[in-house]
């Protein structure tokens, strides 16, 4: 069985983002970029399904500009078989994402397709349920825990839900969309870094898969949110509930 | 001609405004119920609504099985002033809000009722089941939404909110959105609702496409019981980080909640140390909140975390590290030692009313 994850290069999670003075976006020249954290974990969780000998191989793929070949290369370098790079310009929004996604599904015919639950740059949570939507699979979303039976071609999906964990039993092929406790990623090693430089990396265009990139939405500006006042050191307790109480009003 | 094409130019644009503001908005809020009730954060997607434009007519969908769906429908018609009809879809697939039925059940609503707007609240069922459906509608839909100008602009967070990011939508219709709910808070209802109650209707399942549907199934879901006020919607939240150090710690977060009528948080530190369930983080991966008082005792604060909770009234952070990066959002700040902080605050804080 063949396990696909799509893994996105965004600004490290560790930085601080500036908004661009043009208000067009956000600053991304010069800024430190990464593997999303959530495609991380994904692509963890496929590498221990392959350990447990239920997977065969598992191919990561990434869209984008040219430097997603170095997220690719961390992907590879964490233990993934080969890597796929769908080369694109511009803003990619996830029914885009979703449908090369299904294009590739149809080329390299996996049986599950791990995904991150949201990517921390656009924040839109979407693109696994879309895939799943748009190929008519099941979709096993905010997964905080994956059990699979190769026998059954079932995966068991424990998923972090409001007010608690819920589980659902899905018919492969499926979509799982990871949460962040379902693992704690690997580091990659220095060999394993020197063995990914000779992993293949494969190329395609949208129009190779013929996807349309289009977009329905037109972004009009991007503004920094407002800034709360400066707020107060209070140096007793008492202080804090006499603020409380008699300036606030809050108890 | 080119007088014809002058005049096309000159006129259009004015026309074509006209258009877009004779064009009637009607939009679908994807319910969800429990124990016979609208969720709380499925009314704020009505309210959202109202929001899109001038006489919008909003329906509300609900589906499932049994008693409680009734009154759920029920509660439905009455539980906003702008729900003009109810629909109700009455099908033991639609019992525990897996993604593949609903989603089919709001295409083919779609496909009957021509909706140009779909809203869902952005809690964990409207973002696993909405994104599925505007896959199947072939439309993009957008995440999150805290503001909405007219019928086609909308403001949404992005960057674990450290930007927010204006959006036009020029796609077909629908336009398919999820609500932060702490942005669109429910004024109280008036006593007079029964004079505007809507119509129920029942939604034909006859074409109701089996697709994709049966092919997941629902076992289990474990729950917190909690008696305390939930964590979304609370008037106020007491959180605790890793400075807690310990579960058995973590109580007296608890008992100072008890103490303020409050709802409990956690960072991801504190959940992952194992002190507290996961379902009680805040941040951006976790349950965003906005209540009136936040209380942060023993978080750092950071990107993530804040995320979460920028937009309460009053923050308070309780830590004894006068550099922690929650301070710079904290309204009230208090440098000391959390183990002597809350001990004191027991003894000192009124009780509630």
């Amino acid at each position: 069985m063949k396990v696909l994850v799509a893994v996105k290069r965004v600004v490290d999670y560790a930085v601080k983002i500036r908004v661009k003075p043009d208000k067009s976006g956000v600053e991304t020249q010069n800024v430190k970029m990464s593997m999303n954290p959530f495609c991380e974990i994904a692509l963890e969780e496929a590498l221990r399904i392959k350990e447990a000998g239920l997977a065969s191989e598992v191919v990561a793929v990434s869209m984008g500009s040219a430097q997603c070949v170095d997220t690719l290369r961390t992907g590879l370098a964490m233990g993934a078989d080969r890597g796929i790079h769908v080369e694109a310009t511009g803003a990619l929004y996830p029914l885009t994402v979703a449908k090369v996604l299904k294009a590739l599904v149809e080329v390299e015919k996996p049986r599950l397709i791990i995904m991150g639950k949201q990517a921390i740059d656009d924040d839109c949570n979407q693109t696994g349920q879309m895939v799943a939507g748009l190929l008519g699979w099941p979709q096993g979303t905010f997964a905080s825990k994956v059990l699979l039976d190769r026998e059954k071609q079932l995966a068991t999906v424990e998923r972090e839900v409001d007010g608690g964990l819920e589980t659902l039993c899905l018919d492969l092929p499926a979509v799982i969309t990871t949460d962040l406790r379902l693992n704690q990623p690997r580091y990659a090693t220095l060999p394993n870094i020197m063995k990914a430089k000779s992993k293949v990396i494969k190329k395609y265009t949208p129009q190779e898969l013929n996807v349309e990139i289009k977009s329905d939405l037109e972004v009009i500006e991007v503004t920094e949110p407002p800034k709360r006042k400066a707020g107060v050191i209070v140096s007793s307790v008492d202080e804090l509930i006499d603020k409380l109480k008699n300036e606030a009003h809050v108890i | 001609m080119a007088m014809l094409r002058a005049v096309k130019t000159a006129f259009l644009p004015r026309f074509s405004s006209l258009i877009s503001t004779a064009r009637s908005v009607s939009t679908l809020v994807v319910a969800e119920h429990e124990g016979g009730a609208i969720k709380g954060p499925s009314i704020s997607a009505v309210e959202a609504a109202k929001a899109l434009g001038d006489g919008n007519l909003i329906s509300i969908l609900v589906a499932g099985s049994g008693p409680s769906l009734q009154e759920a429908a029920a509660h439905a018609a009455s539980c906003h002033p702008s729900i003009s009809q109810v629909l109700v879809a009455y099908s033991d697939k639609f019992t525990h809000s897996l993604a593949e039925p609903w989603a089919r059940l709001v295409h083919l609503v779609q496909q009957k009722g021509g909706y140009s707007h779909i809203l869902a609240a952005a809690n964990s069922f409207g973002k696993n089941i909405l994104p599925r459906a505007a896959a199947l509608l072939d439309v993009s839909p957008i995440t999150d939404v805290i503001d909405i100008s007219g019928s086609s602009q909308f403001v949404r967070p992005i960057y674990a909110g450290n930007a927010l990011c204006t959006v036009r939508y020029t796609g077909t219709s629908p336009c398919m959105l999820t609500i932060r709910s702490t942005s669109f808070p429910v004024p109280a209802i008036s006593a007079d609702t029964k004079s505007n109650e809507a119509r129920i209707s029942q939604v034909d399942l006859s074409t109701f496409g089996e697709d994709s549907v049966g092919k997941s199934r629902y076992v289990q879901h474990t729950s917190q019981d909690t008696e305390r006020p939930d964590l979304g919607s609370a008037r106020i939240v007491v959180t605790g980080g890793r400075g807690l150090k310990s579960a058995e710690n973590f109580k007296m977060i608890e008992k100072l909640a008890e103490k303020l009528g409050a709802a409990v948080g956690a960072t991801r530190a504190a959940v992952d140390a194992g002190f507290v369930p996961n379902d009680l983080q805040v941040g951006q991966t976790g349950k965003i909140v906005a209540p009136e008082l936040y209380m942060a005792f023993g978080v750092s604060g950071a990107i993530q975390h804040i995320a979460g909770m920028r937009d309460s009234r009053v923050i308070v952070a309780v830590n004894k590290d006068s550099d922690a990066p929650i301070f710079q959002v904290a309204d009230y700040g208090l440098v000391g030692d959390l183990f002597e902080v809350i001990p004191e605050l027991l003894e000192k804080l009124p009780e509630k009313k």
